[in-house]
């Protein structure tokens, strides 16, 4: 098939309206906020060489932190704010999505505004200040009519610039639950799906380009005293938030809001709930690519409305235990633990995502080995692989110690390889994910664990607290619970990692409810 | 042309009056603090021209900053109109005091209209009026209404945008001039033809000048008066004809250069030449 004719440009275009709107508003919300904090500082702070060091020094530590970075600290810092605003003026606000979006961005947004417009203005030639009173200005007015027109250029490059990178950074806005053009960035990588990706690309860049020439012609404008041009790039601005503050309108607030965190699987899942929602008459949209520190809180505050999770992680991440508990125990004990958060455990899907010695069925069969135990004898001779954190985790210093593993060596691995490495006997075992589509792809087979050593994963269905009654959505997906085995997500994560429009979640997803009709 | 000139006599109150002002500035980096101007009494009579001579660093600038509160003085008082400065507020006084800087310190964002125009505009007089002015004031220092008015700066030469700033230190009908060397950049040619004309102006308008300049040849034939600057200090104040009484070597060396050179020039030049 054509890469021009390839059905995913058509379902990346549907999307752009809602991307392309939220990250217009996202960013220049953020851009206009850090103007309006930035210029007053930049003036205020000019003259005097303490201040004007902190304020750049503090700019420039801000720029230092990875974007990404940033706008992950700023939702658990506003959620904080929130449950003190109503505990004390008693209203809250949603620290999900656009606030945190716009705050982490207006920062980043400062320091060439800060720095530019400082820089400008004691650029300016002294004796036109001394001339500007000489003839009878006020500071403001020397300010206004001198200073700053003068200045005037080398600001606006610092605005052209701080556009571009909030433009740019917004991207990354995706998973704090701010929709943006990144939605298509994170999705494509996660799903392979080099169409979105390269879409995503475009069309953020494009975005930059369109306003760095419009702020371009408002400078332009200015510096020539030619009030047209100056007006066509203001109207350009504003005619570009007009158009997309109209299909946000036109969208119903009332409608579910199911959650996917940045991996294929999530994809697919959060796919198939909404896909179910809108066949029970409900509406239904997604917000993808939610860092999984984020997830769990925007459930608990309703910002979301239900998504899947995996009881292990639960476990250890979100309420920091690091004993193994038997599997019915450990989700007896969370369902508990939700509650108090007044979040309502709905149900498991029936499969598990959970880490698992993996290795080639063919070579297993040889060797004889079924199981971890099996293994640990043979293990001296043999090498094993595992991603980044694997080898650090509590799961392989409990597998150790249940079964005396000791390996001849172990490789750190990047997760897409490791499948690849296993299946070609460049390592002997390799630390999977159990519902990994690889597994069947590359007929790969996964070892017993009789003592119970690795902790439990299943994967689980949360309702917000504001749906803990919701009778209708969960009627809707009742049927969901239980039916989905760990052969069907395998194959359902192996069509997603697919590079064709078939492999896009929303058809795999379509696919997976088929396969859940057969049982 | 000196020997045209009435003697001025002093009326009761000066335009400008400096009693014992003192100014130092901050050597900056710990430095010991740089006198700027040390205990100078001087007085400018109404109509009066005077010019200002001393070197670099002699605190010329800062004695002619103090009478518009460019800078304050650390001790003394400076009077402008029978008035102390320091009660007044600096703004309206600047408003009120024509002044024409080094290099013009013409805006250059600014089309000489504009520039021309700027004090009547900050002292609210409404447009149509300030363009009237503008076109006066054009004529007035002879510069052609069509080919400058829209122009900026930057496309004039130094000769056309010294003029503007003379243009613009007069639009708002001040009783003062203050003048910061501002022929000091031309060539000699342009700077003669603008000094004569701005003398001229001076007469005209019944202005009271003070002029700075290091250039003691320019001081003798446009100003009344001379003081003579050195290291803060006033030197010696008086006409030039007063100046050659002075006790000061320094003064005497300073009239000694226009006359050296202008007998040179006569020497060197016939008397009836095509000049």
């Amino acid at each position: 098939m054509s890469i021009l004719t390839d059905p995913r440009w058509g379902e990346a275009a549907a999307h752009l309206p809602d991307y392309l709107g939220n990250h217009v508003r996202v960013s220049v919300t953020a851009l206009a906020l850090g103007l309006v904090v930035s210029l007053p500082l930049a003036i205020a702070a000019r003259n005097h060489p303490l201040s004007r060091g902190a304020l750049l020094g503090l700019a420039s530590i801000v720029q230092t932190v990875p974007g990404l970075a940033l706008l992950a600290l700023f939702y658990p810092l506003l959620l904080a704010l929130a449950s003190l605003t109503v505990g004390w003026f008693g209203f809250g606000f949603s620290a999900f999505g656009f606030l945190p979006a716009v705050l982490a961005l207006a920062l980043y947004s400062m320091l060439p505004v800060l720095r530019n417009t400082i820089t400008g203005l004691n650029g300016v030639d002294p004796s036109l200040v001394e001339a500007a009173q000489g003839v009878g200005m006020t500071p403001s007015q020397s300010l206004f009519s001198v200073e700053l027109p003068l200045a005037l250029p080398i600001i606006m490059a610092g605005i052209r610039t701080s556009a571009v990178w909030v433009i740019g950074t917004a991207t990354l806005s995706t998973p704090i639950g701010q929709t943006s053009l990144g939605n298509y960035i994170f999705a494509g990588l996660q799903t392979q799906n080099w169409v979105f990706v390269l879409f995503g690309c475009f069309a953020s860049a494009a975005l930059a380009l369109v306003v760095d020439q419009l702020l371009a012609l408002i400078e332009n404008g200015l510096r020539g005293r030619k009030r047209l041009r100056a007006a066509f790039g203001g109207a350009g601005i504003a005619a570009l938030v007009a158009a997309t503050l109209v299909p946000t309108m036109a969208r119903s607030s009332s409608s579910y809001i199911v959650g996917a965190k940045t991996f294929a699987e999530q994809y697919v899942l959060s796919a198939l709930i909404a896909e179910r929602l809108r066949a029970a008459g409900l509406s239904a949209t997604s917000r993808e690519g939610l860092g999984s520190n984020v997830i769990f809180d925007a459930l608990a505050t309703n910002d979301i409305d239900v998504y899947v999770d995996y009881s292990g992680t639960l476990w250890a991440n979100q309420f920091h235990h690091t004993d193994i508990r038997p599997r019915e125990e450990l989700l007896g004990e969370l369902k508990t633990l939700l509650a108090k958060q007044h979040i309502t455990l709905f149900g498991e899907l029936g499969f598990e995502n959970a880490y698992a010695l993996v290795m080639p069925k063919a070579r297993a069969d040889k060797l004889g080995i079924r199981s971890i135990a099996d293994l640990a004898t043979r293990a001296p001779a043999l090498s094993i692989a595992g991603d980044y954190e694997f080898f650090s985790r509590p799961e392989w210093a409990g597998l150790q110690k249940a079964y005396g593993l000791s390996f001849r060596t172990q490789r750190q691995m990047q997760p897409d390889f490791m499948y690849a490495a296993v299946a070609s006997g460049e390592v002997d075992v390799i630390a999977g994910y159990t519902s990994d589509g690889l597994i069947k792809k590359y007929d790969l087979v996964v070892l017993d664990d009789p003592k119970h050593a690795m902790p439990p994963y299943d994967a689980i269905v949360l309702l917000a607290p504001k749906r803990a009654g919701d009778e209708k959505l969960q009627a809707a997906l009742q049927p969901l619970l239980g039916s989905i085995g760990i052969d069907a997500m395998r194959e359902a994560n192996l069509r997603a990692s697919g590079n064709d429009a078939s492999s896009s979640p929303d058809a795999v997803a379509r696919w997976l409810w088929e396969q859940i009709g057969k049982q | 042309m000196q020997s045209q000139r009435p003697t001025l006599k002093m009326p009761a109150t000066p335009m400008i009056a400096y009693a014992h002002v003192a100014k130092t500035f901050d050597g900056g980096n710990g430095a010991e603090r740089v006198v700027a101007v040390d205990d100078v009494s001087l007085e400018v009579a109404e109509g009066e021209f005077l010019a200002i001579v001393g070197g670099s660093g002699s605190g010329k600038t800062t004695l002619l900053r103090l009478a518009n509160r460019l800078i304050d003085a650390d001790r003394g008082t400076v009077m402008v109109e029978g008035e102390d400065v320091r009660a007044t507020d600096p703004v309206r006084l600047r408003r009120r005091i024509g002044y024409v800087f080094q290099h013009g310190g013409l805006f250059p964002h600014m089309s000489v209209a504009a520039n021309i125009g700027i004090t009547p505009k900050l002292l609210g007089t409404p447009s149509y009026k300030i363009a009237g002015r503008v076109d006066e004031l054009l004529a007035l220092v002879r510069l052609d209404r069509a080919l400058h008015r829209d122009r900026l700066p930057g496309e004039l030469s130094g000769g056309q945008r010294q003029r503007v700033g003379v243009a613009r230190a007069l639009a708002a009908n001040p009783r003062i001039v203050l003048m910061d060397e501002p022929f000091g950049a031309l060539d000699p040619l342009t700077r003669d033809a603008l000094g004569d004309d701005y003398r001229a102006l001076h007469k005209k308008l019944a202005l009271t000048t003070v002029m700075i300049t290091h250039d003691m040849t320019e001081a003798i034939l446009l100003a009344d008066r001379i003081a003579v600057m050195c290291a803060g200090r006033l030197l010696a104040q008086g006409t030039p004809a007063e100046l050659t009484t002075s006790s000061e070597a320094y003064v005497i060396e300073l009239l000694r250069t226009p006359r050296r050179q202008s007998e040179r020039l006569g020497a060197l030049l016939p008397r009836d030449g095509a000049a």
